[in-house]
């Protein structure tokens, strides 16, 4: 166990507001807990020296490139060509609040 | 009861259609009567539409009776896990947020189930945002496991394993990011198959972890599975990770390799996932299962895997970075649920998030923002890509010595419900043995292996080449016939 806690309230309530997500006093203390826990669990990562290691993001950067022998798995840019997308009337139905054209949404300037 | 004995083959189904010894609708209304029959102690729909399954019938029927070629699925009922759409049907990813959304365009493969005439019972129950490894995450309330009803059916794709295991569907498609196809076929004692990733498009998939997702098929047999597989893979335009390579005839195969069996394959065994923690039942099992592998004629080789024990917190910090991003979009202005009387923009946007999201997905999406936030990236999330990175080589680097790998699916049978769900580093290491072929990319399967002293399946996990899902389906053929 760390001897020090990574994850204190205010970072809770940090992570919280940047992830536009309200928690309830104990939600803080719940997170809080389980953050650790997880976070604890992570840090035996730190016991790997990678320092050398390229990140991988994406699988299709390990599948090699044509002509390189084993399977291929080209990432292809498509022609950048207009096509037609979801209807938009088909769309404002499935909208909390619209006016048939725009979202509408409460205010946004807050004073 | 042994559930999974009560389904029809796809096969099957088609062929008697087609020799009119029975019809689409027949079929849809048998499985219609055993999900009302069954489902109200299992949980595995979230909803069926009659009506829609039994017009989709009437049309293979119709085909049937001009004597018309009927495709490959015609007639075979289906259920679609909640995280995939289709046109105007709820999809709620089994999340309140979501409820009552219905979506205006269909996953690709789902149309291309439809395509090759299935039929759609409905949609089936998951965890939330498929993010869960016992089904309780569930908005809706969980999955029962068919053989155990005090048991999880394993997560995410608890419903999809579930409903195949109780016979209410010939075959499902799921989703697994770090292990929700396989684990529940394992705890569930049916077959689950995780494509290579770009092997079956996720368009019409509503993310979690983009460089993880995939859809892949539950079925009875290998053979089910393979035919599934066959039919939604393949290249499409509206995603841009699905790969262009050509979709080989798994079934055709199959049969090609039927005599020959495991014969000549080399196999390995990982080390790594036979050590601490590893219930001694699913070891016998699994080591039984090897040993006949090896009776049969395979060449079982020792290999090792040797970054496998990073693998869990790797996974746990991509997975969740991912999803962080992916979930912003939940936001209450273009779709599903919005909070009631929010005097601005963020302040509904918070309340609307509190609302609709439950404490795990809310869980997963702090820790993504946080290994994400200014500070924390380099040690978190590029650590992970990094470990990510080795992890794979140790794939690539095996397969250079063995066809597959051969290892238990999960640590441990199907665990009761309530067990895990206050302890989440307890309810990640149910995906141990799943989530290092997720973070690589590379394809999997699970086949029943045995059986628990109180009658809980097992499942084997056979690994595979990007691409060579067919050596995996050879091996899991011969692992059902031992």
């Amino acid at each position: 166990m760390p001897e020090t806690e990574r994850v204190a309230l205010e970072d809770v309530r940090r992570v919280a507001e940047l992830a536009n997500v309200d928690l309830t006093v104990e939600e803080e203390l719940r997170m809080r807990r389980d953050l650790n826990a997880i976070l604890d669990y992570v840090a035996q990562l730190g016991e790997l020296d990678t320092a050398s290691v390229e990140p991988m993001a994406q699988v299709s950067e390990v599948l090699g490139a044509p002509g390189e022998g084993g399977p291929k798995n080209v990432s292809v840019l498509r022609a950048d060509e207009v096509r037609p997308c979801l209807d938009r009337e088909v769309v404002m139905e499935a909208a909390p609040e619209t006016d048939k054209v725009f979202f509408k949404v409460p205010k946004v300037i807050e004073r | 009861m042994n559930p999974t004995t009560t389904a029809g083959s796809v096969e099957g189904i088609r062929l008697a259609i087609a020799k009119r010894e029975t019809t689409a609708k027949a079929v849809t209304e048998i499985y219609q009567a055993r999900i009302a029959g069954e489902d109200p102690r299992i949980h595995a729909f979230l909803s069926v539409d009659r009506e829609y399954a039994l017009g989709q019938a009437e049309k293979i029927d119709a085909m049937a009776e001009k004597g018309e070629p009927l495709p490959k699925l015609a007639g075979v009922p289906f259920g679609i896990k909640d995280v995939l759409t289709l046109e105007g049907f709820a999809a709620t990813a089994g999340s309140r947020i979501l409820e009552g959304y219905r979506p205006p365009y269909t996953a690709t493969a789902v149309k291309k189930l439809a395509d090759a005439g299935a039929i759609f019972l409905g949609k089936l129950n998951c965890d939330e945002f498929a993010m869960g490894s016992s089904n309780e995450n569930s908005a809706y309330g969980p999955v029962h496991n068919p053989h155990d009803l005090e048991r999880v059916p394993g997560g995410s794709s608890g419903g999809s394993a579930a409903a195949v295991a109780a016979g209410m569907a010939v075959a499902t498609l799921g989703t697994d990011t770090g292990g929700s196809i396989r684990q529940p076929a394992s705890f569930c004692g049916v077959v689950g198959v995780l494509p290579t990733y770009g092997r079956v498009s996720r368009y019409g998939l509503i993310a979690f972890a983009s460089s993880l997702d995939r859809i892949g098929p539950f079925a009875a047999t290998v053979r089910d599975a393979a035919t599934v597989l066959g039919v939604i893979a393949g290249h499409d335009v509206m995603d841009a990770t699905s790969s262009p390579l050509p979709v080989p005839d798994y079934t055709e195969q199959l049969d090609r390799y039927e005599d020959r069996g495991v014969k000549g394959m080399k196999l390995g065994v990982p080390e790594e996932y036979f050590g601490e923690g590893l219930d001694a039942e699913v070891r016998a099992a699994v080591v039984g299962g090897i040993e006949k592998l090896r009776a049969a004629g395979a060449e079982i080789h020792r290999v090792s895997l040797p970054h496998t024990r990073y693998a869990i917190p790797t996974y746990y910090v991509i997975a969740t970075a991912e999803a962080s991003s992916n979930l912003a979009r939940f936001d209450g202005v273009r779709y599903g649920l919005r909070a009631p009387q929010s005097d601005t923009l963020s302040a509904m946007y918070r309340r609307t998030r509190d609302l609709g999201f439950g404490a795990e997905v809310k869980r997963r999406i702090l820790l993504g923002t946080y290994v994400l936030s200014h500070g924390y990236y380099d040690a978190y999330y590029r650590k992970a890509q990094q470990v990510r990175r080795l992890l794979t080589d140790d794939f690539l680097a095996a397969f250079h010595e063995v066809d597959a790998i051969v290892t238990p699916t999960a640590p441990t049978p199907a665990f009761r419900l309530g067990e895990k769900s206050d302890d989440p580093v307890a309810m990640y290491l149910a995906d141990i043995y799943t989530v290092t072929a997720s973070l690589a990319g590379i394809c999997g399967i699970s086949v029943p292996c045995g059986e628990s002293r109180a009658g809980l399946p097992i499942g084997m996990q056979i690994l595979g080449r990007h691409f060579d899902e067919a050596t995996i389906f050879r091996v899991g053929q011969a692992v059902e016939s031992l």
